[in-house]
């Protein structure tokens, strides 16, 4: 452990602190309104962090405007009356969110040179908490992938091991949570991404119920299936963040009416009088056993909590993975038309007629993965294959909804592993066309339901492709699954579940 | 398994040039897709209905009210090519 030892431009405030990376909000709260450490001194140890760090988890860091925001946020704080509780404490944003004035390029060349002129609904909402956005996250091209191994911009290494992937498509903002670069960072959940990076890097990640916070200024993949949620260190901590990110927006039409409750608040409850489901189907055959014997592990010290476990079954789960296959391409086929060199980002030099201009431009801008699912989808979709894969994945998609809504009136949660394996080795991924629906089988199902879910680390487990750093092994995930609008219910486990392990405390040694 | 002609129709579609190179290789990578997702075929649907929203929500609307939104310039800034106030695009005649 580093003391870190700060020198402040006041004179009587000479300070030590050890580690102020790996603090959760609530102590970065209280060091901010004592006046222990200013806002521009923490984004400064952050920003040193981030710079200092070589997993190529950032594509920009926007100092200067952290800086400036920093300076807003003392302002505030040296002003009379209450902070907001986001106030003054450094985030990163994944590349996929707009930020006003700041480049967002999705990881792909086509948006290399985007300066968006507006914010993302979420980052509008954060800025209102005054908190300071340090820079932007590396990911898959586009959101589409498992490894962050599709981006224009290199790949991000695991902090845990750094010939290994952090998983994606969130994989900058997982490294660099779980690197201490920042305390919590947003990502977006489609098919898995944010759950995934939790897993593989030890950390919190929270993907909400569709519809419970704005896709307003995120860039779209499916929309559908897009939610926008953020890894963290604790589900104390996602409880908090979560206030103050969801809620309807005017701007996106799909967001629900519910009201957005002080989930922070009731997190104290027990598990006594809980029914905890745990679908058969998601014991894979050819899973980790050791990733399988964490889980059921973690399971226990849910029962012995207070929580009743309940053996369900979801019988269509193995279909999902391949539904998705079918209805995330459509919609990307859809949702990537926009970039057409016409009005904003990657335009080619090389047209000579106007077919030319989307043709080339799309073929230089766009990734090997991006022009795959977009060709995939414009095929399913087209005359002829419509009913017999789009359609037929829809009513299969159907089954998939209902099913999960007779379980939930059974029982309250459903506890699975977030990812049948660990971390797996960097260049695994990359060129095959079906290894990322493979790879997010247990988590796809609740994107084409809709559902809330929340990843918590539950121990470590040696990788079964090769060897790693640590004795112990990789982080493994343990995944609980909500009914709709059940965010309260999912944190209430979690957090249960975080007061008597402390797998989230554990960092990676750097 | 896709033929040529298919890729380079779907290529066209989509408004993608590819190499031959690229074609080939997407052949092989689309059929790929193709054969993983052949098992929903034999899945039993009849009498379901398609999912197309999973919020319960339909025809969100808000009122007709014009708004100042100013923001033009920014906008404009985004422009691969103006010329007075223009997107500049090929001929498209």
């Amino acid at each position: 452990m580093q003391a870190t030892v700060l020198l402040s431009y006041h004179p009587t405030r000479l300070f030590i602190f050890m580690n102020l990376e790996y603090l959760q909000l609530t102590e970065l709260r209280k060091l901010l309104d004592n006046k222990q450490i200013s806002s521009v001194e923490l984004t400064k140890y952050f920003l040193a962090r981030v710079k200092k760090s070589d997993l190529n988890a950032f594509i920009t860091i926007s100092e200067e405007q952290a800086l400036a925001e920093a300076k807003k946020a003392d302002d505030f704080i040296n002003s009379p009356g209450e902070n907001p509780f986001l106030c003054g404490i450094p985030y990163a944003a994944k590349d996929m969110y707009c930020t006003k004035g700041i480049r967002t390029t999705a990881a792909s060349k086509i948006l290399d040179n985007y300066i968006p002129p507006y914010d993302a609904t979420i980052i509008s909402k954060l800025k209102e908490q005054k908190a300071v956005l340090v820079g932007k996250t590396n990911q898959d091209q586009f959101a589409h992938g498992v490894s962050g191994e599709s981006s224009a911009y290199g790949f991000t290494k695991n902090p845990w091991d750094k010939t290994r992937t952090p998983s994606g498509s969130s994989s900058g903002s997982g490294a660099a949570v779980s690197a201490g670069l920042c305390p919590y960072a947003l990502g977006t959940d489609t098919g898995g991404s944010i759950r995934g990076p939790a897993s593989m890097c030890g950390i919190t990640g929270y993907k909400p119920t569709y519809g419970r916070n704005s896709r307003y200024g995120v860039i779209s993949m499916a929309s559908s299936m897009d939610t926008q949620g953020f890894l963290c260190l604790s589900v104390e901590d996602a409880a908090h963040i979560t206030e103050y990110i969801s809620g309807h927006d005017p701007k996106d039409s799909t967001t629900g009416y519910e009201e957005v409750p002080k989930y922070h608040k009731n997190l104290n409850r027990g598990l006594k009088g809980l029914k905890v489901g745990i679908p058969k189907e998601y014991f894979l055959e050819g899973m980790d056993p050791e990733v399988e014997k964490r889980v059921r592990e973690a399971i226990k010290q849910v029962e012995f909590l207070g929580a009743e476990l309940v053996e369900v079954s979801l019988p269509n789960t193995h279909y999902g993975q391949m539904v998705y296959a079918i209805i995330c391409p459509s919609e990307v086929s859809s949702n990537l038309a926009k970039y057409d060199g016409i009005r904003f980002g990657h335009s080619t030099k090389n047209a000579k007629d106007l077919m030319e201009v989307y043709t080339k431009s799309r073929a230089e801008g766009f990734g090997d993965e991006a022009k795959r699912r977009i060709m995939t989808g414009t095929y399913v979709l087209s005359a002829g294959y419509y009913d017999a894969y789009y359609k037929k994945a829809q009513k299969i998609r159907r089954l998939l909804v209902n099913e999960f809504a007779q379980v939930f009136k059974q029982v309250d949660v459903l506890l699975t592993a977030t990812q049948p394996n660990v971390a797996g080795k960097s260049g695994v991924a990359q060129n095959d066309p079906i290894f990322a629906y493979i790879a997010d089988r247990l988590v796809v199902n609740c994107n084409l339901a809709g559902l809330p879910s929340i990843s918590v680390p539950c121990g470590f487990a040696r990788p079964t492709d090769g060897d790693t750093p640590s004795m112990d092994g990789l982080p493994v995930g343990l995944q609980i699954i909500g009914p709709q609008w059940g965010e309260q219910k999912i944190f209430n486990v979690g957090y249960a579940y975080q007061q008597v392990t402390d797998w989230h405390k554990k960092h990676p040694q750097m | 398994m896709l033929t040529k002609e298919e890729v380079i129709k779907l290529a066209q579609l989509a408004r993608i040039a590819l190499t031959d190179a690229e074609v080939e290789k997407f052949q092989k990578d689309l059929s790929t897709v193709l054969d993983y997702v052949d098992e929903l075929k034999k899945v039993d649907v009849s009498g379901v209905d398609e999912v197309f929203e999973v919020t319960g929500l339909v025809n969100v609307q808000r009122d007709d009210k014009a708004v100042v939104a100013d923001n033009h310039q920014q906008i404009f800034l985004q422009a691969p090519e103006m010329k007075d106030g223009f997107y500049k695009v090929k001929a498209i005649l």
